[in-house]
């Protein structure tokens, strides 16, 4: 082992970018991060949704965005600094129209996951962290999604792509180059990563009677069931079928 | 004796738009807010505690107890936070719930706060999944409408509000404390404890939180009865429970099943191994549980079994791993993850994970030196039951636990690397030419 150099725990930790001043907040924005700390018992309660919604008027977390939240709330703007520096899905730099993320904790990376972060990286010409520069796609190693029974798995803007592959996701970063319309295998169909972001802030799209309500793995267990009619004692009514249902 | 799986929550994910009011209500849907609302809240506890109902977010407390915790003397709000921030390594069943069926969630959070005499719950939800944010979005306004939540729910003259709060990006705020900080807009830090939530949690207010598949259970306790649930699974550790399976089976996924099925059961249902291999090591709930092997196929996967074989049922998390995969390669990518997540508040956690990793690569790279082992052992103990919050703890119960089990593959990091004793190729789902450069 070497001496302890001196390089920070969290690599990706830093502050956000002050050169860069641009914003398109207005008088909306604001009064939508007003509506937001109006819906907790607390104001600052709303503080995560409001910078998820400042990303997506700015494409970051810009420092108009950090003003405008310190200014709703009556806190600092260090504060709202720190707040937007420990969450890693803030980006301090423009993320890209689609923001990629490949799994790589522990399962995924041994299932391909690593060989996917590699893919991908060669194919966009961008290292992690990174934006490519016509601002089409930015590329994160994400930590485990809560999709392990997909393995390898991606998300485009927090959309699940499950059971990846290198073949799969060329495809799929070619559809998405060339603009065409791609759906996510459970989910609604890939809009962009700032309008993801406002869902996030709370803000719904219209979209969540997309997609399917589940798919392939997590499917495994109940089709067994009920090809051998096991069921909870006392079940529920059997469900109806889908005629009844229209 | 029960069938081996039992689908409740996961009953209608196969049905069409099963995450729409209607077809909820169709299938039985708040019928047991409906009962509850007519009940003492009091009984409402007395019920979930008779169920045996333990949390289903890992550490297996009794729901009905916690409950009862809520001291309802104290002057302040009351508060329920559900937490839907599902990030454990390996664990990947709140998810799909709360995509497919986002309903039997907020039917258990208004019967929960009714009991707890709550007015205003949050479900705080990971932020990478945008489209399970959509759709408790659309259910919590659906059931605004339907006047399951609101002002005067059903005529009882029972409030409640409920608020779909998105996180942004952080493992620690899974951990209760952590979550209520970040809840309150601040950096996910954990809080020493005492006081525990219930006494002083959400602005230091009397507060419940709960794993998502806890709260959804409480519908179907309340609809059909305590001892319905406690028919299902073992003496301590009783009702349905999801099962994750991931890795390498030949079909991964949900089963939801009584508590107490085993792993060679579950194996089987997910159609074996994958063609030609065998099972190496797995980890019961999630990477923070210490990982077993095969001599713990037929243990039967409960609170108090997992305990006695040395590990945690945690959230029933089963990452699957065949002989191919390297122990010490996935054990240094389990505390990369931990390193990478630990919030920074105690030193034993921030400075120890990141040495860990240091040394974890060197035993991967076959670089290590004799007494490395021990070591890094020490550096474990040394992190291990030293910091706030169970982060700590579970981030050396993979090492230390590895070491146990296979030892001899970190002796061989003192001369060869893992890529070479374990092509990383052949653990991968796609062709070893593919599978990245140590392959």
């Amino acid at each position: 082992m070497s001496g302890h150099e001196f390089q920070s725990w969290f690599p990706d930790s830093g502050s956000v970018d002050m050169a860069d001043q641009s914003s398109n907040i207005d008088e909306q924005t604001i009064a939508e991060l007003r509506e937001l700390a109006g819906r907790y018992p607390q104001a600052r309660s709303a503080l995560l949704p409001m910078l998820h919604l400042v990303q997506s008027v700015d494409g970051r977390v810009s420092p108009r965005g950090i003003e405008a939240c310190a200014d709703v709330l009556g806190i600092t703007t260090a504060q709202v600094t720190g707040v937007a520096t420990f969450y890693t899905m803030y980006k301090r730099r423009p993320a890209g129209r689609h923001h990629v993320g490949v799994c790589t904790t522990a399962l995924c990376a041994v299932m391909g996951g690593d060989a996917l972060i590699e893919h991908v990286s060669d194919k966009l010409g961008i290292a992690e962290g990174e934006t490519t520069a016509d601002g089409t796609f930015s590329l994160e190693r994400i930590e485990c999604n809560a999709a392990c029974d997909f393995a390898p798995v991606m998300m485009v803007n927090w959309e699940f792509m499950d059971n990846m592959s290198p073949e799969k996701a060329d495809q799929l970063l070619d559809d998405l180059a060339a603009g065409k319309p791609v759906s996510s295998t459970r989910g609604a169909t890939l809009t962009s990563w700032k309008e993801a972001e406002r869902v996030l802030a709370g803000f719904p799209d219209g979209r969540a009677d997309e997609g399917p309500a589940a798919a392939g793995a997590s499917l495994v267990g109940l089709n067994i069931a009920r090809e051998r009619g096991w069921a909870a004692p006392d079940s529920a009514p059997a469900p109806a079928t889908q005629e009844e249902q229209k | 004796m029960t069938d081996m799986l039992t689908p409740v929550l996961s009953a209608n994910w196969a049905d069409d738009r099963p995450w729409k009011l209607t077809n909820y209500e169709r299938l039985g849907g708040y019928q047991g807010l409906r009962k509850a609302l007519t009940m003492e809240p009091d009984a409402i506890i007395g019920e979930v505690k008779d169920s045996g109902l333990r949390g289903r977010g890992g550490a297996g407390f009794p729901t009905g107890m916690k409950w009862s915790f809520v001291p309802q003397d104290n002057p302040n709000p009351k508060y329920l936070v559900v937490n839907a921030d599902e990030s454990e390594p390996g664990t990947c069943k709140d998810i799909p719930l709360m995509m497919a069926n986002p309903h039997v969630l907020v039917e258990g959070v208004a019967i929960s706060s009714f009991a707890i005499r709550s007015n205003f719950a949050f479900i705080y939800v990971r932020g990478e999944v945008l489209h399970v944010i959509r759709r408790l979005q659309q259910a919590v306004r659906e059931a605004y409408s339907a006047g399951y939540l609101g002002k005067n729910i059903l005529g009882t003259g029972y409030d409640l509000e409920v608020v779909v709060h998105a996180g942004a990006g952080a493992y620690i705020c899974g951990e209760e404390t952590a979550l209520l900080d970040s809840l309150e807009g601040r950096r996910g830090q954990p809080r020493l404890r005492p006081p525990f939530p219930a006494v002083a949690g959400l602005y230091a207010s009397p507060t419940v939180v709960n794993n998502v598949e806890s709260i959804a259970s409480v519908p179907g306790i309340i609809a059909k009865g305590a001892s319905w649930f406690a028919s299902m699974g073992t003496e301590k550790s009783k009702g349905h429970g999801i099962f994750s399976l991931s890795g390498h089976v030949a079909n991964p996924g949900q089963f939801e099943a009584p508590m107490g099925i085993t792993l060679r059961q579950l194996i089987e249902l997910a159609g074996g191994m994958r063609d030609g291999h065998e099972l190496k090591f797995f980890t019961p709930g999630g990477s923070s549980t210490q990982i077993l092997t095969k001599d713990s196929l037929d243990m039967p996967l409960d609170f108090d079994s997992v305990a006695a074989a040395g590990s945690l049922l945690g959230t029933r998390a089963l990452q699957i791993f065949d002989e191919t995969t390297s122990v010490v390669r996935t054990t240094l990518r389990w505390v990369e993850f931990y390193k990478h997540e630990s919030c920074g508040k105690c030193t034993p956690c921030r400075e120890g994970n990141w040495w860990l990793v240091q040394m974890l690569r060197k035993f991967e790279a076959g670089q290590a030196q004799e007494g490395d082992i021990e070591k890094m052992l020490d550096v474990a103990d040394n992190i291990g039951g030293r910091s706030f919050c169970a982060l700590a703890d579970g981030a050396v119960a993979c090492v230390t636990s590895a070491v146990k089990e296979f030892r001899s593959e970190f002796e061989a990091g003192y001369h060869t690397p893992a890529w070479e004793l374990f092509p990383y190729g052949k653990s991968a789902l796609f062709g070893a030419k593919q599978a990245g450069g140590h392959a």
